[in-house]
């Protein structure tokens, strides 16, 4: 074919527009299902409990799901970033439950006694540390980081046995506490502290006018709008659930600070996985590590930031469990902390295989775990039943993740 | 040929522990032409283009781009001299799409390293369309939905994207079949025609005769020939790459041109 010649296909410009069930169709080719089978698990999931299971459908149960999720669903966001990567991270649970006991530990009276964010401060600097060192020998020596983290599993439960060796420290300090127990005014604010329905509306405002904005910077450079109605659709869908969630919480207790962690670390962390370029960049490791390279990309900076990120999100979320029962003991951090961070992950549709997924999978997969977990306490189910349930699904997920997996590497030529 | 050479590699040597891969290997390329590198399985040609491009430090011997003498000890410090190449497995992520994978690890960002995504999108539908790559449905669509010429496509143009000045192709169409073959090397010779120097390593002469301008033939880690195209049959370059003699003797000058009589 000479120069001149008219190739087959259609001209990049004059379909300068995807039609969306083009679109589609590709996503389900490629395995990019995202998170739209597991949002459909979650509404029959909750249909399904909030018929047969007495008090679920009620506002005390649904903050009760929110504040028990909030440390895991803290955990599972650096864990989507690990994954993404390629990676796994087996310490994030037991890291945790070193924050805890660093937190612990700092605010006691008898002791550090530190003032609370000096507190909150040092186990979140404690557990990036932990982060940068496992990612380092993971990164720069190439030990698999299956082994090394859980390496790390076992050497910091054995701390957390070693330091707390008079097994429990009570948190006195109510801030820390705060973490988990604080509920925003119901209001639109009281005093200087804003209300529910302030968050609401700042949420909803910031969202809708995100996406405007991002739609008139491509139109300035002449690129039109994909999928009109998708963009319609969002606009509309999130202020709503913002709203209804204000409206239900507001009928218990308020606003639980749980909340505002998560929505707040969904959009952080949502914002630099895409927007930026380390974002970019750790989908190009998870995607072809090699290809990174050769693209002139830092990989071994990449997986050392992502498991400081892995690290300091651990720690977070072991900080908002401590304030939950308001101490920590030698239980922290044991237990389904581990399986029900991972898990949650890659059923909201992260792949295990790197590459694919995004931030909110981790929100929508806790949600799932825990609303299960919740329906079938509430239906009287024993703790086996409901541990057995939940690595059901786990095992559906990764099924699915890598029959798409297949499909994908099929359709790849 | 006056003219100096876009890039001169003077007696390159290079060795992985007992092995030596390179001999005190000479090459050409001149800006506009397609310069073909063929020779057989382990004759050295990929060791010799990463070499160039920084993968590999050369244990001997100096490379002049542009006529300055220069020193590659990264693909950083390739790319920042004007020198893409497109390896073989394509080093593409499947997982991104079209823009994604142009402006993989060079991302157009601002202070903050948030990214810029409009100019991303523009510029390479611009280059896609110089280059009249029009096969391709969506830039935004996954890598992993494109065909192999589409993709070879793809990590040339990302190549050009650069304002890049010498390109070199490992195997670029190996992969691929008859039209997508075509495609390929009809885009290989517009970055020719666009003044860039191309450096196309293959083992399908019938391609080399299609776009090279010149053939460098290697054996066993040594120059084994050089030949214009037009003035060489298939037969003299297959004799060149399976039983060809070194055409430069260590410390014999000026031994370097003309194909073993």
């Amino acid at each position: 074919m000479t120069a001149g010649t008219p190739t087959a296909g259609v001209d990049a410009e004059a379909v300068p527009l995807d039609p969306l069930p083009q679109r589609i169709w590709d996503n389900v080719r490629t395995g990019n299902l995202g998170s739209a089978p597991v949002m459909l698990a979650l509404g029959i999931v909750v249909l399904f409990f909030g018929i047969s299971a007495q008090n679920f459908w009620s506002p005390a149960n649904f903050t009760n799901i929110i504040t028990s999720m909030a440390g895991p669903c803290l955990i599972a966001y650096g864990v989507v970033f690990v994954l993404l990567i390629g990676e796994i991270d087996l310490s994030v649970a037991y890291v945790s439950g070193v924050a805890g006991v660093v937190v612990a530990e700092a605010q006691l009276p008898t002791g550090a006694n530190l003032p609370w964010y000096l507190c909150v401060l040092l186990a979140i600097l404690a557990t990036v540390a932990i982060g940068a060192f496992q990612g380092s020998v993971v990164a720069l020596i190439g030990v698999p980081s299956f082994v090394v983290t859980l390496a790390g599993y076992e050497i910091w439960s054995g701390v957390i046995l070693k330091v707390l060796n008079q097994g429990v420290i009570t948190i006195q300090s109510p801030k820390i506490n705060d973490f988990s127990g604080y509920f925003f005014p119901k209001h639109w604010h009281a005093g200087w502290v804003l209300g529910g329905w302030t968050l609401a509306t700042l949420v909803s405002v910031g969202y809708v006018g995100g996406m405007l904005w991002a739609a008139l910077s491509g139109r300035r450079h002449g690129i039109a709008v994909r999928d009109p109605i998708v963009l319609g659709l969002k606009m509309v869908s999130v202020p709503l659930v913002a709203v209804l969630t204000v409206f239900v919480l507001n009928k218990d207790r308020g606003v639980p600070l749980g909340v505002l962690l998560m929505v707040g670390s969904l959009v952080v962390w949502t914002f630099v996985a895409k927007r930026t370029t380390f974002g970019r960049h750790v989908y190009a490791v998870g995607g072809n590590a090699e290809a990174a390279r050769r693209a002139g990309i830092n990989v071994a900076r990449i997986r050392i930031l992502v498991f400081m990120i892995a690290g300091g999100m651990s720690g977070l979320g072991g900080i908002v469990l401590a304030a939950r029962l308001n101490s920590v003991d030698l239980q922290a951090g044991s237990g389904t902390l581990l399986l029900d961070a991972i898990a949650a992950v890659v059923i909201g549709g992260t792949s295990l295989f790197g590459g694919r997924g995004e931030i909110r999978n981790a929100l929508i997969g806790t949600a799932l775990i825990y609303t299960i977990q919740s329906g079938m306490f509430i239906k009287g189910y024993a703790t086996g039943i409901i541990y057995i349930v939940t690595g059901s699904i786990l095992l559906v997920a990764v099924t699915f993740d890598t029959v798409v997996r297949r499909i994908q590497v099929r359709s790849g030529r | 040929m006056t003219d100096t050479p876009l890039l001169e590699l003077r007696g390159v040597s290079k060795s992985f522990g007992s092995v030596q891969a390179l001999t005190d290997v000479d090459l050409e390329v001149r800006a506009g032409e397609v310069m073909a590198l063929v020779g057989d399985n382990g004759a050295g040609k990929s060791t010799l283009i990463k070499c160039v491009a920084g993968i590999h430090p050369m244990d001997e011997g100096e490379m002049i781009f542009n006529g300055q003498r220069v020193s590659v000890s990264s693909p950083k410090d390739a790319a920042k001299l004007g020198i893409e190449v497109v390896y073989q497995d394509l080093a593409l992520c499947d997982n991104l799409d079209v823009v994604q994978n142009m402006y993989l690890g060079r991302e157009a960002r601002n202070a903050v390293q948030v990214l810029r995504e409009p100019p991303m999108e523009a510029k390479t539908r611009e280059t896609l369309k110089t280059l009249r790559v029009t096969t391709i449905r969506s830039i935004r669509q996954p890598v992993a939905t494109l065909s192999g010429g589409q993709r070879q496509s793809v990590a040339v143009a990302r190549a050009v994207l650069w304002n890049s000045k010498l390109v070199i192709l490992d195997e670029p169409t190996a992969a691929l079949g008859v039209a997508q073959t075509e495609q390929v090397l009809a885009l290989v010779n517009r970055l020719a025609e666009q003044g860039l120097g191309v450096v196309l390593i293959s083992h399908n002469l019938h391609d080399i005769f299609e776009t090279a301008t010149r053939i460098a033939v290697l054996r066993l880690g040594r120059n084994a020939g050089l030949f214009e195209r037009t003035q060489v049959t298939q037969e003299e370059v297959v004799h060149a790459i399976t039983a060809g003699q070194p055409t430069k003797v260590s410390g014999i000058a000026g031994t370097e041109h003309g194909a073993p009589a």
